[in-house]
């Protein structure tokens, strides 16, 4: 019965295995002396490597076809007297985004490699910054495996503080700025959710006799609807502030113009994907009735910041935070994905999170090598020409920014356009008007282009060298799984959709109307 | 005629009561050795003290934990109803004991600063006279303090499980008496601490007074000074009562005023402050446990009947201590006061599992005290270490940048900050998850959302300290952290492991409090 492609022993406990990797990498990187700086680097690398390996073969023994809702599931006592339990597994959703993370992190390692050089404004220690790295690939491993929602919100709090300590030793001249803003928007949210979370711990003792946090156990559970809101609200606003949709995304910019590149790359296009993730594995499922009555309010938010996020983006005189903002557009689109409730605007919401996760490390890591050049100076203003005196930056750079703008037959377009049509199977208006923001990505993003890389070449960058071996290493992975997933994208779409149509029956919707979408797995 | 009739009902009524002394044991070894160490003051050569009162020390609070451990099993009320012993008393006990430990060697100390220990070398002598001069340049220490700490740690262990008002009032103030003068016996800015010790002192005698009154009024009301009889009284007479309102109310400041809820905290800035850091450390500690020790017996055990007239009270006096605490520590600059501030807001977060009034508040109360006050230990003993030429620097900006000159000493104090700021996988978060779900099961949904907004405040300040700590750069001069003995090593390290313990494994102390219980009357 089963389709996976390799037959992995169920007595292993690979996700744990998974997680513990990176940490003990970080811990053994910590331990290295201070002076055997490239050491630390290599050791760290070689960890991420490690855990991408593993990744690998678990999804080559991922059944896709399989009707367990987790696989690679484990669980063991915890805290047995507030009912909560370590339990892991994943769905197509989590595997997506657990391999998303584990290939991010060694990329960003490669292009992160010499950030804390001499001379550079970071002040940590170079073991110090891989080190957090590690342990942030093992909160984020974590984040998506967990399936006890005590566990989750346990790694949802704790990512913080390497994601902290990245940012505020690491980054530019603002950081500790950029950090603190960071932590409180963060701890807000996190805060709220610890509310929900004891709240809906207290519902299950009252619906089941004993309370769990045991998520299958939760799914359908017997809510008054006035309570079910609040919850729902609780739990959603600190999805919104991770993820991060409009009005809660004030932090975002600040954050990802003062991190390092590889920071804001694991930032924004792992860490904020926790926001959306949640909302398809928490809020749907266990709020069904709340989700469908809030979904008009969150589609409003969502267009808003598509709309907003794009037009903010044309503003911007920074490189970096004309990036966030159209990251903010994009995450209109992940969650108008989610709350159109149907099977292809949520597959494409998926999709989209793993494409916007390729085309953010595309975007920041070209974009950082660039800066790099110029004294890290993200200001648009102070480039232009530079396709001409290095012409393979410029084509990465070329790259990216169609990529930004989800050009067809690249993995962002997919994800976009399941979204799109997702949307117009119930609100049509809603497609049109999300169509814009398509529309001024393009607009964006090759202004983008056009100022920095044509036109006459800018004081300064003539003479700029092109890119290196490494930093060709840490792009090209990049720029082959864009294509790849845009070319065929049924490879994680097979995976995604199951899970996905199972996220849908819990909710009690199915598509309106049958059969738009051209993969398998849809609903019939 | 008369005369043979009293004397007949004295012959009735009065029976010598049956007292279990092996059960007492904790606090009869500890009150022993605190007299003992009297006499070693009076008795024993000056170079021979020390090592004798630290053995003493350390050799009766180890031998009244295994006194506690020995006989948890023991559920009885003991010496004709005025002592209760049960679950939760035997783990405040065992818990006041381990935490004195702790704070024994702390103050035990002697490396860190070059001119001795924390404490003066003799409290008497007038600060800046030349008497003081040649005590100090002399090397004398000033070893009253062992048998002082262990007259208050008697008092605590009494505290938590006296189940009469008047046994209650002798252990509140066995237990204040000796603190008074611990506070004011600071080696360096001595005039601060004794300003510290006097505003203790008197408002400590006013708020014991206050108890005083209410014990009065509750015995006025009920005939009886045993908590058993009081709640049978209040529950055989429904309907409110002047007396026994008011009486509640007095006691309850007695008793708030002893773990800084506001509006009865504003001693403890000064205080905390002023006194010795050692000392600091080991009050904020222990007499937190103690005293919320009687505040959840006295509201379980004589009030529960009353619920809903002092709920009101304790939700107002929780949201006042909670935001008090947790607004005025982002103004602070001096780390000491910080740490104050945000005792009081722990304060106001452990009150929430009192107003529960069920067992799951019982249990998250008591872990949160245990993990609170491991957790401040730990953060106490650091601030002893960073110093400069005048003693401790506990000017916040002297602490930028300590990462970068001691970067074991700035993360270990910041995993103190995030267990007080309730970040998961610390035992702060596992208290403060336990004492809000217990909130929320008894319906004070309200009273946990002001107490989430007062951590996030909270949060902001720890938050800012980390980034003071490892994001700055270091002052021009910037202070030393000194290598202490093997004495706060051990305390440190003591801290941190149960911080990180009951944080990521925290069911075994869970399981030992449900098999704990609850009250008994």
């Amino acid at each position: 019965m089963t389709s996976s492609m390799l037959n992995l022993s169920t007595s292993i406990p690979w996700l744990s295995i998974l997680g513990a990797v990176p940490l003990v990498g970080s811990v053994v990187v910590l331990l290295l002396p201070r002076a055997r700086e490239t050491m630390a680097k290599q050791v760290a690398l070689g960890f991420s490597l490690v855990t991408l390996v593993l990744t690998v073969v678990l999804a080559l023994g991922f059944d896709a076809e399989s009707s367990a809702p987790f696989q690679f599931a484990e669980k063991y006592e915890w805290i047995s007297s507030l009912g909560i339990s370590y339990s892991v597994g994943v769905d197509g959703i989590g595997l997506v985004l657990v391999a998303l993370a584990t290939v991010l992190v060694p990329i960003v390692m490669l292009s992160g490699w010499n950030d804390v050089a001499p001379g550079t404004t970071g002040r940590g220690t170079v073991k110090g910054y891989f080190a957090l790295m590690l342990a942030l690939e093992t909160c984020m491993v974590g984040v998506f495996a967990a399936t006890d929602v005590f566990l989750f919100y346990v790694f949802f709090e704790v990512m913080l503080i390497p994601t902290f300590f990245l940012i505020g030793r690491y980054g530019g001249a603002q950081r500790a700025y950029a950090s603190v803003k960071f932590l409180i928007y963060s701890l807000v949210g996190g805060l709220l959710m610890l509310a929900a979370l004891i709240g809906l711990y207290v519902v299950s003792a009252n619906v089941l006799g004993q309370g769990t946090f045991d998520f299958m156990q939760l799914v359908g559970i017997d809510i008054d609807p006035g309570t079910e809101k609040l919850l729902f609200l609780g739990f959603f606003i600190a999805f919104a502030i991770k993820a991060p949709l409009w009005p809660f995304h004030t932090w975002l910019p600040d954050a990802a113009r003062e991190a390092t590149p590889a920071t804001s790359i694991l930032l924004i296009g792992v860490l904020d994907k926790v926001g959306t993730f949640g909302m398809i594995r928490y809020l749907l499922p266990i709020f069904p009735s709340a989700s469908q009555w809030f979904a008009p309010l969150v589609i409003a938010l969502a267009v808003i910041g598509i709309i907003y996020g794009a037009l903010v983006a044309l503003g911007q005189t920074d490189m970096r935070r004309l990036f966030a903002y159209s990251s903010m557009s994009h995450f209109g689109f992940i969650a108008l994905g989610i709350f159109v409730f149907t099977s292809q605007g949520m597959s494409g919401s998926v999709f989209y999170m793993l494409a916007h996760g390729l085309a953010t490390a595309a975007l920041f890591g070209v974009g950082g090598f660039l800066m790099s050049r110029r004294g890290g100076s993200s200001l648009i203003s102070d480039y232009g020409g530079v396709a001409k005196v290095a012409p393979i930056l410029g084509g990465f750079f070329l790259f990216a920014a169609l990529s930004a703008l989800a050009l067809p037959a690249l993995a962002p377009f997919v994800g976009e356009f399941l979204v799109l049509l997702g949307t117009f199977e119930r609100y049509v208006v809603i497609a049109v008007i999300a169509t814009i923001g398509i529309v001024l990505s393009a607009a964006y993003a090759l202004r983008l282009y056009q100022k920095t890389m044509t036109g006459p070449v800018a004081p300064g960058i003539d003479g700029m060298k092109d890119l290196g071996g490494r930093e060709f290493t840490s792009l090209f992975p990049v720029l082959a799984l864009t294509i790849v997933l845009g070319v065929i994208p049924g490879v994680a779409l097979n995976v995604i959709n199951p899970a996905v149509d199972r996220t849908l029956t819990t909710v009690g919707l199915s598509d309106p109307q049958p059969g738009l979408t051209g993969t398998e797995g849809g609903q019939p | 005629m008369s005369g043979v009739l009293s004397a007949a009902i004295v012959a009735e009524t009065f029976t010598f009561p049956k007292i279990d002394y092996g059960a007492l044991a904790p606090i009869l070894i500890v009150g022993a050795a605190a007299v003992i160490g009297v006499l070693v003051e009076a008795f024993a050569p000056r170079g021979a003290r020390r090592p004798t009162q630290l053995i003493l020390v350390f050799g009766s609070l180890i031998a009244a934990f295994v006194a506690v451990v020995v006989h948890a099993g023991v559920r009885q009320l003991d010496g004709a109803g005025s002592v209760a012993l049960d679950g939760p008393g035997w783990v405040l006990q065992g818990a006041i004991l381990l935490i004195s430990i702790v704070g024994a060697m702390l103050m035990a100390e002697r490396q860190v600063d070059p001119a001795g220990d924390a404490f003066a070398a003799r409290a008497s002598t007038l600060p800046g006279s030349e008497d003081e001069r040649q005590f100090s340049s002399r090397g004398f220490l000033q070893t009253e303090i062992w048998p002082l700490m262990l007259f208050a740690v008697t008092g605590m262990l009494i505290f938590p499980i006296a189940n009469d008002l008047l046994l209650l009032f002798v252990a509140l103030e066995v237990m204040s008496l000796p603190l008074y003068l611990l506070v004011g016996m600071a080696r360096r800015r001595r005039l601060l601490s004794q300003e510290a010790a006097l505003k203790y002192f008197i408002l400590g005698s006013f708020s014991s007074a206050f108890f005083l009154f209410g014990s009065a009024l509750l015995y006025g009301y009920s005939g009886s000074i045993k908590f058993g009889k009081i709640a049978e009284a209040i529950s055989g007479n429904p309907g409110q009562n002047m007396l026994i309102l008011v009486g509640v109310g007095m006691v309850a400041v007695g008793l708030l005023f002893k773990i800084g809820a506001a509006p009865f905290h504003q001693w403890t800035p000064d205080v905390y402050q002023g006194a010795p850091t050692p000392v600091t450390a080991f009050m904020a500690a222990a007499v937190k446990v103690a005293a919320f020790g009687a505040i959840l017996r006295v509201f379980y055990v004589i009030f529960g009947g009353l619920r809903w007239d002092w709920q009101p009270m304790l939700w107002v006096i929780a949201i006042l201590t909670m935001l008090v605490g947790a607004i005025v520590s982002v103004t602070q600059t001096d780390v000491k006061r910080m740490l104050a501030y945000s005792s009081i807001a722990q304060a106001g977060f452990i009150l929430l599992g009192v107003i529960a009034a069920n067992p799951a508040g019982l249990r998250g109360a008591i872990f949160y005290l245990v993990a609170y006050a491991f957790t401040t230990l730990g953060t106490f003993a650091v601030v002893t270490l960073v110093r400069d030429s005048t003693g401790e620097a506990t000017h916040l900006s002297k602490w930028a940048g300590l990462a970068k000159t001691s970067p074991v000493t700035a993360t270990v104090f910041a995993i103190f900050l995030l267990s007080l700021a309730g970040i998961p996988l610390t035992s702060g978060f596992i208290g403060k998850f336990a004492v809000f779900t217990a909130a929320i099961e008894a319906g004070a949904m309200p009273l946990v959302i002001v107490a989430l907004f007062a951590s996030l405040i909270a949060a902001f300040v720890y938050g800012r300290v980390i980034v003071l700590m490892f994001f700055a750069d270091p002052p021009a001069d910037p202070p030393a952290v000194v290598v202490p003995s093997a004495f706060t090593t051990l305390a440190v390290a003591i801290s941190v492991a149960v911080t990180v313990v009951l944080g990521v494994i925290p069911q075994p102390f869970l399981t030992l409090l449900e098999q704990a219980g609850v009250f008994i009357r």
